[in-house]
């Protein structure tokens, strides 16, 4: 087993709202080993983006540990965690509202090096980011280009120069694709890959398409309400789906095949309100199989075979 | 590679230098018209009130008394007239845009840099800060700002600073709830959250990524202030507790003409004439500014 990178032990964050807690995230553990990609995938509102900021502490956690090799960051003061942002970054969804419109295209890229202090000579700062540029392949005759002049791609392309520009360790990619043409999400996720190998990257990839998760990422965690409910090995999960919602979930990838048809579960009822959540299995109203005790006892994710987490009585 | 290893800073702005968005924005300026005929006498009326020493004499040409030539009506010698201690009312109008000016810009500005530093505090911050802020700022609303202004200035005493003082204040409560709400539409922008996630403080934050966002109505209520200032200014000055005498001050012209109203009108007239133009041509601009700073408009 390769080094541990990043280690979520029970995030928790609450929102307080008008009617009571909506529990977000409740009590989220998992691990992202370096080098590798974690998928996260689940459907909207079910907790995805905010895993993903409450590690970078974008939002501030309510509970539990986050552990950067190893260092709780949710323990950092202000300036610690200033430097931290170093070693973790983010890419955003939108590349339409992710970028100032009023810098350009270098300005934005470099300002996280500005920021830090890395390279206080202007010219090495510049010559850094032409070369940030090259690698997430945007040309030079950008430079001066302010965004609204780019196409979505083109703009992806510069959120991704900069979170790259400091030399993260870890980048949470926010449904870093869902925004653009189909076309352009290839050309996008081909250079993810790239540039994961080329230097070494650990991915936590936020999405909710499935067939791109699927050839993305190493381990796939789900998520249902707030709630981690399965995580497995990519291939582990698509070819044996234990959680029923899991299993709903993957019966929903269109098959492109003229012809191609296949059961699908389709789940009924409503989703339960994430605000002051009884402590009983979250996808109980909804699930096919579901017992008195999925409606009395909430299930604790447990490891069913090496690797492969699932939340549900039905394993038992 | 190794080419990019040999650009230069300054070659590689150069070659790729494009029209910054001020030029645009005063390109879209230029395309309305009254827009234009506004901005042409604003800076019309601040190159007067710059060499207003160099056109008139203050001395000599705006204070003089000349008691043989009271009264007088317009003609090519005097233009707009003479007042009743004989002195040029041309001159005098002219010399007062430097007093107008001054209180009218030096009043916006000052509202303006506290409204940004309080109203930016509010809303970015949000919760207690933004609560204790923005009560205090309906406390001041809830007296009417010429009143504000007419106690103060009578606390402190009626002088130019003083009026700048008192007209400043009365324009933070306006100002700071503009800058508020402009911050408020953008500090849940994702490239909010982006600085942050580089690393960014809360200061630069406010001024490199929400400030310069939401600027277009807080310039466009900068210049509208002005105009405000400057007629308050002239009220103030019309119910004595403004400019003193004998500084030719445009309401302190109108309340000095009020005694002639009924034999010698042009003493009113032209004063009330400059401001109403000063005014007018400062709302214009304003406008246009709002249209031209409105990227949707491009």
């Amino acid at each position: 087993m390769s080094e541990v990178l990043l280690d979520v032990k029970g995030l928790k964050k609450y929102f307080t709202t008008k009617r009571g807690l909506l529990h977000a995230v409740d009590d989220v553990t998992f691990t992202i080993e370096k080098g590798k990609t974690l998928g996260v995938v689940g459907e909207s509102g079910c907790g995805k983006s905010t895993t993903g900021r409450a590690i970078l502490r974008l939002l501030e956690p309510t509970g539990g540990q986050v552990l950067f090799e190893g260092e709780d960051v949710a323990k950092l003061n202000a300036a610690q965690l200033r430097a931290k942002r170093k070693e973790m970054q983010i890419i955003f969804q939108d590349p339409f509202s992710s970028l100032n419109p009023r810098r350009t295209v270098s300005q934005t890229i470099e300002e996280p090096l500005k920021l830090h202090n890395v390279y206080p000579n202007e010219q090495e700062r510049t010559q850094k980011v032409l070369e940030i540029m090259e690698t997430v392949g945007l040309a030079e005759r950008y430079v001066n280009t302010y965004p609204h002049e780019l196409d979505g791609g083109r703009r992806q392309r510069i959120g991704i120069a900069r979170a790259l520009a400091l030399d993260p360790k870890f980048i949470v990619c926010d449904e870093p694709v869902s925004a653009l043409d189909v076309s352009i999400q290839a050309q996008i996720l081909n250079l993810m890959g790239e540039i994961q190998e080329q230097r070494g990257l650990t991915y936590m990839f936020i999405t909710h398409d499935l067939s791109v998760v699927n050839h993305f990422s190493d381990d796939i965690a789900v998520m249902y309400l707030g709630r981690l409910i399965e995580k497995a090995p990519s291939e582990v999960l698509f070819s044996n789906p234990v959680h029923p919602y899991t299993q709903a979930l993957l019966s929903a990838i269109p098959i492109p095949k003229v012809g191609g048809k296949k059961d699908r579960i389709l789940l009924k009822g409503e989703i339960t309100s994430p605000i002051n959540p009884e402590p009983i299995c979250r996808f109980a109203n909804r699930c096919q199989y579901a017992t008195d005790r999925c409606r009395s006892e909430e299930p604790q994710l447990r490891e069913i075979e090496s690797g492969h987490f699932v939340a549900c009585f039905l394993t038992e | 590679m190794s080419e990019n290893k040999n650009t230069n800073v300054a070659d590689l702005k150069q070659k790729y230098k494009k029209q910054s968005q001020f030029k645009e924005i005063f390109k879209r300026l230029l395309r309305n018209k009254s827009a234009t005929a506004g901005a042409i006498v604003v800076i019309l009326l601040l190159f007067m009130a710059i060499f207003a020493d160099a056109l008139h004499d203050y001395e000599t040409q705006v204070i003089k008394q000349d008691i043989m030539n009271r009264l007088q009506s317009p003609s090519a010698e005097h233009w707009f007239g003479t007042d009743e201690m004989g002195r040029d009312i041309f001159a005098r109008v002219c010399y007062g845009a430097k007093y107008s000016l001054l209180i009218g810009f030096t009043g916006a500005v000052t509202s303006l840099v506290l409204g940004i530093v309080l109203g930016a505090m509010a809303g970015f911050y949000g919760g207690k800060i933004d609560n204790i802020i923005m009560r205090f700022m309906d406390v001041l609303l809830a007296i009417p700002g010429t009143l504000l202004a007419i106690a103060i200035v009578a606390s402190l005493g009626s002088s130019i600073r003083n009026l700048i003082i008192a007209l400043s204040i009365s324009g933070i409560p306006g100002m700071s709830r503009i800058v508020r709400s402009s911050v408020l539409t953008v500090k849940d922008q994702e490239y909010v959250e982006a600085a942050r996630a580089i690393g960014a403080n809360d200061r630069t934050i406010i001024f490199k990524h929400v400030l310069p966002n939401g600027m277009a109505p807080i310039i466009v209520q900068s210049t509208l202030r002005v105009a405000s200032v400057i007629l308050s200014a002239a009220g103030l000055s019309f119910l004595g507790l403004g400019v003193p005498a004998p500084h030719p001050e445009w309401g302190a012209l109108l309340t000095n003409a009020r005694a002639y109203i009924r034999d010698n009108s042009y003493m009113c007239l032209f004063p009330g004439l400059a401001i109403m133009i000063t005014i007018l041509s400062l709302n214009l601009l304003g406008d246009g500014l709002r249209d031209a700073l409105d990227p949707k408009l491009k």
